[in-house]
C-alpha cells in the first residue's frame, strides 16, 4: 500500500514548511494543536488558556440542555466563533447507533459538517470499540460528515477506518485522560507512515514533551484537553504545549540524526595539543 | 398554555411534560425558554431539522431530545 512519503530528507514542497497549514477534508487549520473545553476549573480560565494554546479548532460535547437552569452563562458564550473551529464529539457513546445520533444532532446545533467520532467499548479503560467506529465512519461518511475517528493505536483499525472514509485518523497515545504520555512510539509511527489522510494523536497527554514526541514522530497534529485543564496553571500548560507542537513539527520537518551507540566528536581530532591520544584511563 | 386547551404529555430530556395539545416544537422550545442558538433536536430518536421546528406538532408520548454543546474534550 502506498503511504504518503514522510522522509523530510527529501527536497522541500509546500507541505514541509513549519507554518503549513494542517487540511482535514475541505478545512484548514493554522494550528495543528487541538483542545478539548472540559474540566476547565472557570470558563474565564479555558477562554485564556484556548489563546495561549493557539488552537483554531476546540472540541465540544453534545449533551442534553439543562432545563432547570437555563439562562445561566453557557460555556458556548465564552467561546469567539470567528476564531475557533467547533469539532463536536460522540464521547461516552459506547455503540454506532448512538454515536451516529450524537453526531447527526451536533451537526445540526453547530451547522459543521466535522464530528470527533468516539465509539468507546470499555468504561474503565475508555478504549475505543473500533468494529463500531468503522461503521459508524461509514454511515457518517455517507451522510456527508467530515469524519476526525479516534481509535487505537493499532495500524488495521487506522487503515479500516481510512478506507471507511475517514477524513483523519486520530490515534490514541495512551487511555483518555490518563496523561500518560506516547506509550507506543512505533505503533504510532507504523499508522503515520502508512495512512494518507492526517493522523492527529489523540488522548493520553500528561505535559509538553509528549506532544513533542508526537510531532517528531510526524503526526499532523494533537488533541488533548485533560493534560491543560487540570494542570496547576492551565494557561501557561497550554502555552507550553502550543510551544512543544510547534518545536516537535519543526524537528520532525529538519530530520533528525540517526542514533547511535557511542559517542562522535563534534569538534575537529586534527589539531589538539595535548600529546596523549585515546583512552584516558589506559596506563602509560 | 391556552386556557380550556387539552393538554398532552410528552417526555422532554427524560422528564415528562404536559404541553398544550396542538403545540409546535418551536412553541415548546419558546415556553421552555430556550433561545435560538446552538441547538438541536431529537424527536423519537429522529433528528428534527431546524427549519422545521415550526412546522412539526407534538403529539402525546413523543420523546424528545434537545441537546447543546458543552465543555468536552
Amino acid at each position: 500500500m502506498a503511504g504518503r512519503n514522510r522522509d523530510m530528507t527529501a527536497t522541500s514542497c509546500a507541505d514541509t514548511s513549519p507554518d503549513a497549514k494542517l487540511k482535514i477534508g475541505a478545512h484548514e487549520f493554522a494550528s495543528r494543536l487541538f483542545v478539548g473545553t472540559g474540566k476547565y476549573p472557570s470558563n474565564e480560565v479555558m477562554v485564556k488558556a484556548l489563546e495561549a494554546s493557539g488552537a483554531r479548532c476546540v472540541t465540544v460535547a453534545v449533551r442534553r440542555i439543562n432545563l432547570a437552569e437555563r439562562g445561566k452563562g453557557c460555556m458556548l458564550d465564552f467561546i469567539d466563533p470567528k476564531r475557533y473551529t467547533l469539532l463536536p464529539n460522540t464521547a461516552a457513546c459506547y455503540t454506532a447507533d448512538d454515536a451516529i445520533r450524537t453526531a447527526r444532532l451536533g451537526r445540526e446545533a453547530g451547522l459543521s459538517d466535522l464530528v470527533k467520532l468516539e465509539v468507546l467499548g470499555d468504561e474503565k479503560t475508555l478504549y475505543p470499540d473500533t468494529a463500531e467506529t468503522v461503521r459508524a465512519t461509514k454511515q457518517l461518511v455517507s451522510e456527508g460528515f467530515t469524519v476526525l475517528a479516534y481509535t487505537n493505536d493499532d495500524l488495521i483499525s487506522a487503515l479500516r477506518l481510512q478506507d471507511a472514509g475517514a477524513a483523519s485518523v486520530m490515534p490514541l497515545g495512551a487511555p483518555i485522560g490518563s496523561g500518560l504520555g506516547i506509550l507506543n512510539p512505533l505503533n504510532v509511527r507504523l499508522i503515520i507512515e502508512r495512512l494518507t489522510v492526517p493522523v492527529i494523536v489523540d488522548a493520553g497527554v500528561g505535559t509538553a514533551s509528549d506532544v513533542s514526541v508526537a510531532m517528531e514522530l510526524g503526526a499532523d497534529g494533537v488533541l488533548l484537553n485533560t493534560g491543560i485543564a487540570l494542570a496547576r496553571d492551565p494557561v501557561l500548560m497550554a502555552r507550553a504545549m502550543k510551544l512543544a507542537c510547534e518545536a516537535g513539527r519543526a524537528a520532525f520537518l529538519a530530520g533528525r540524526i540517526p542514533k547511535k551507540e557511542y559517542g562522535t566528536p563534534s569538534s575537529p581530532a586534527a589539531g589538539v595539543i595535548s600529546s596523549v591520544r585515546g583512552d584516558a584511563t589506559k596506563p602509560k | 398554555m391556552i386556557d380550556g386547551a387539552a393538554n398532552i404529555l410528552v417526555t422532554v430530556n427524560g422528564e415528562s411534560r404536559s404541553i398544550p395539545e396542538g403545540e409546535s416544537l418551536s412553541g415548546l422550545l419558546l415556553a421552555l425558554g430556550i433561545r435560538d442558538g446552538a441547538v438541536a433536536v431529537e424527536l423519537n430518536r429522529a433528528l428534527v431539522a431546524r427549519q422545521e421546528f415550526s412546522n412539526v406538532k407534538l403529539k402525546q408520548g413523543d420523546v424528545l431530545e434537545i441537546v447543546t454543546f458543552v465543555g468536552g474534550g
